[in-house]
């Protein structure tokens, strides 16, 4: 049994591991050479992937490429992300 | 090429269904200054953009855009969604739901439909950058009218996170047009001075 809760959590997570990839990755498109942005870059590029493991092994799959399915094919499990129950509440 | 993650960038969670926020709130979804539009732009500069820098900027914003785009669709659709008949019409919302129903269509509040007459690419770096630069404080100013729009808490988030958005394009690039234009500036001619004596004649 799924757990709404701990899921939202997780996709909390995600959403601010992710933020920090988006806004970092476009700061270094403009400065390649700071050296304390790229560790910072690849540490929460760990992270998010470790995160994205985690929410395929609980609740499904979440990346087109790289989560895996069991049977039957779970890529078409609702809801999808522009739901109101798929989001988690601020 | 593009990989999807089934998660939007930032939550959009409306409990409370309202067609008239909906029918403004779409013109960032398909209006002249709206994220379509953003998207399509940056992506299609990108192919005759010059400097490292600049085409990773305009290729990445590109793709921020894309999740843009599903966010403001979210909100449409959710704020479409459990909308009576009754609340449709006496929003004015009528005439949309007319051609569309409860479907995102890539519009404009006005009505008008996206049109590619929205956006420019002339292929010319300078050019391209400095429409870049006015794009991202027009659908700054867009967000700041909607934002003028409403006091639904659950709506106000997600405008004021796209806002915050182009705040942080606008910056990138222009550090992406100083790039370029440090780039056109640099002396790349190595010529060495015709010694004089190879312009005797004698």
């Amino acid at each position: 049994m799924i757990n709404i809760n701990n899921m939202m959590e997780l996709k909390r997570e995600l959403s601010a591991v992710h933020m920090m990839l988006e806004e970092l990755q476009l700061y270094l498109n403009t400065h390649p050479s700071d050296r304390d942005a790229i560790a910072k870059r690849n540490l929460f590029a760990k992270q998010y992937k470790g995160l994205k493991d985690e929410f395929n092994k609980s609740y499904g799959m979440i990346s087109q490429d790289d989560s895996f399915s069991p049977y039957p094919w779970q890529w078409v499990d609702e809801p999808w992300p522009w739901e109101y129950e798929a989001n988690f509440k601020l | 090429m593009w990989s999807y993650d089934k998660i939007l960038e930032f939550p959009v969670k409306i409990k409370n269904p309202n067609p008239a926020l909906a029918k403004i709130i779409i013109s960032q979804y398909g209006g002249p200054d709206g994220e379509l539009a953003a998207s399509i732009r940056y992506l299609s500069q990108r192919f005759t953009m010059i400097t490292p820098e600049a085409i990773a900027t305009l290729n990445d914003i590109g793709t921020e855009e894309l999740a843009h785009l599903e966010i403001v669709g979210a909100m449409v659709h959710q704020l479409m969604k459990n909308a009576s008949i009754e609340e449709i019409e006496r929003a004015g919302v009528g005439p949309y739901y007319t051609d569309h129903g409860k479907g995102v269509y890539p519009q404009a509040a006005a009505g008008v439909p996206f049109t590619a007459a929205f956006i420019q690419v002339k292929g010319d770096p300078i050019v391209d950058l400095t429409e870049d630069l006015a794009a991202e404080q027009k659908a700054r100013g867009t967000y700041e009218w909607l934002i003028n729009q409403t006091d639904d808490p659950d709506v106000l988030e997600p405008l004021k996170f796209l806002r915050e958005r182009e705040v942080v394009h606008y910056q990138r690039f222009g550090e992406a047009l100083r790039k370029v234009q440090d780039y056109l500036q640099e002396p790349r001619l190595f010529i060495m001075p015709k010694p004089d004596f190879m312009n005797r004649n004698d």
